[in-house]
């Protein structure tokens, strides 16, 4: 305990950086899993290309991405926009699947009578097809967020990994207190991101409470 | 004023689901176009207001071939009511009424105002304005749905099996209240049913459709009841099976006044009052349709 306190201000930083570099691929991947996922629910070639080349970037292992992102992004090996762009990738290829799914399992009678109605095509994307694929969508970015947070922690293999530095100091140190506290810090630190979600969802889709909560009367 | 002109329709190199089809649907009168599954009715009410184009032929509305007309400027001014009621799920129905108003640029306020309007219309309770669909009976959507579909206060609504879904107390229900509406309102309805007494019931006039879309018979309710075209008509509405040929029982009530009804296979299917042994006379005319029709 009192290895946190005196070090409080590093932990503190760490936890920040930690935030940011879990919050910007959580983002990127909402936004290009649902672009890609709309490309691949409407047209049948790029479902194809698209799901397959992110399930192969899903089994290269992050340590050989780190190696090889800086020779695609022409970046430093210890930039940590390569951590970004790694977990980024991760979370579209984790989401991607989902959001296809949720847009491919939207009620055709509903689409049929908006369209009825006289949405246009992007009217009805933005206002019926997008909220209504919104349940599943945050599920999976749930599942993207805790995974991110937590594989954030590799970029400490190059020096770029928020929290991540506390296992690998801790460990090189010998000194266990650290790397527990660094365990305990990224676990709280994925509660409160999926907490954040959960809120964010809660005010963005305030119907799914409602489905068949009460009797018709 | 609906007209169809020699419209076909084919999916992917198969049998035709609309064959050469021609119809002139009488303006501010209920049409309904009835068939068993698969005949092409619900083809036929689609191509109003091309959710579905024809691959030959045109439809017009007023004189006009639809097919130079926006989809989407064309659908807000046609309403629609689908069997499923079609609601959007993640709004409330104050909110689903108001769609259509507010894609036609109306104020938010405007749109809430007139949706309240309609849902008086359609008998709904006021309290359910902030419910969302999942939290109403099957009636109550289809009564949301008309709401919906009557906002734009469109000439033409279009009515796909609307009350497919419901049990038949609420769709008795319904229909009276489809037919109360049309007398104030005098839309021009298409009404697409499998069920023949459902058309009879609210049709001014029934399309009896084969497979393809080909007519078998088109006529007033009396018209067809009174002489079928051919067997097949004979047999879609329950002639044949006897249901329709109804004679008087001999059997008397205690006061001699009220005679018994029976169908050709002999079962009751109401009474008629006849005072002194005379029949009576009705109007032919049905009371929910005997308003002046104006324009």
């Amino acid at each position: 305990m009192s290895w946190l306190l005196d070090n409080f201000t590093l932990v503190t930083e760490l936890a920040l950086q930690h935030a940011r570099l879990s919050a910007v691929p959580i983002v990127v991947g909402l936004l290009a899993s649902i672009s890609l996922g709309w490309l691949a629910h409407r047209v049948r070639a790029a479902r194809l290309i698209v799901l397959t080349s992110f399930s192969l970037i899903f089994t290269v292992p992050s340590l050989a991405l780190f190696v090889l992102l800086p020779l695609v992004l022409n970046t430093r090996v210890l930039d940590e926009r390569n951590v970004i762009a790694a977990m980024s990738l991760y979370a579209i290829a984790t989401m991607l699947r989902g959001a296809v799914d949720g847009f491919d399992h939207l009620s055709p009678g509903v689409t049929r009578s908006a369209t009825a109605l006289g949405y246009s095509p992007t009217g009805l994307f933005w206002k019926v097809q997008l909220p209504l694929a919104g349940p599943v969508l945050l599920a999976n970015l749930r599942v993207v967020s805790a995974s991110t947070v937590s594989l954030v922690s590799v970029g400490a293999l190059i020096g770029k990994g928020g929290l991540g530095y506390l296992f690998t100091n801790g460990f090189q140190r010998n000194h266990p207190t650290e790397i527990v506290v660094g365990i305990v810090a990224v676990l709280l630190l994925a509660l409160s991101f999926d907490v954040v979600l959960v809120l964010v969802g809660r005010a963005a889709l305030p119907w799914i409470r409602n489905l068949g909560g009460t009797s018709p009367t | 004023m609906i007209e169809f002109v020699g419209v076909t329709k084919t999916y992917d190199g198969g049998a035709p689901a609309v064959d050469n089809f021609s119809l002139r649907l009488a303006p501010r009168r209920i049409t309904a176009l009835v068939g068993s599954s698969g005949c092409g009715k619900t083809t036929l009410l689609r191509m109003i207001n091309r959710m579905v184009d024809p691959t030959v032929g045109r439809v017009e509305i007023d004189g006009e071939d639809i097919a130079g007309r926006r989809p989407v400027g064309l659908r807000r001014g046609i309403g629609y009511v689908p069997q499923d009621s079609g609601l959007l799920p993640h709004r409330r129905v104050i909110d689903n009424i108001s769609v259509v108003p507010l894609l036609n640029g109306a104020t938010r306020a405007a749109a809430r105002l007139r949706a309240s309007e309609l849902m008086a219309v359609v008998g709904l309770d006021p309290a359910l304005a902030h419910r969302y669909p999942a939290q109403l009976s099957g009636g109550q959507r289809q009564r949301v749905a008309v709401a919906r579909a009557l906002a734009g206060n469109p000439n033409i609504l279009l009515m796909d099996e609307p009350f497919g879904a419901v049990d038949p107390i609420v769709r008795a229900d319904l229909q009276q209240e489809t037919l109360r509406l049309q007398h104030e309102l005098r839309k021009t309805i298409v009404l697409v049913t499998h069920d023949i007494d459902e058309a009879f019931l609210l049709g001014d006039e029934v399309v009896v459709l084969r497979p393809g879309a080909q007519v078998a018979q088109h006529g007033t309710p009396a018209d067809i009841l009174a002489d079928p075209a051919d067997s097949f008509v004979a047999a879609f509405i329950g002639s044949a099976r006897g249901k329709r040929r109804l004679t008087i029982s001999a059997q008397r009530s205690v006061d001699g006044a009220d005679r018994v009804v029976v169908d050709a296979g002999g079962y009751p299917v109401g009474v008629i009052a006849a005072p002194e042994g005379r029949l009576p006379v009705a109007d032919p005319t049905p009371r929910s349709r005997g308003a002046q029709v104006v324009g």
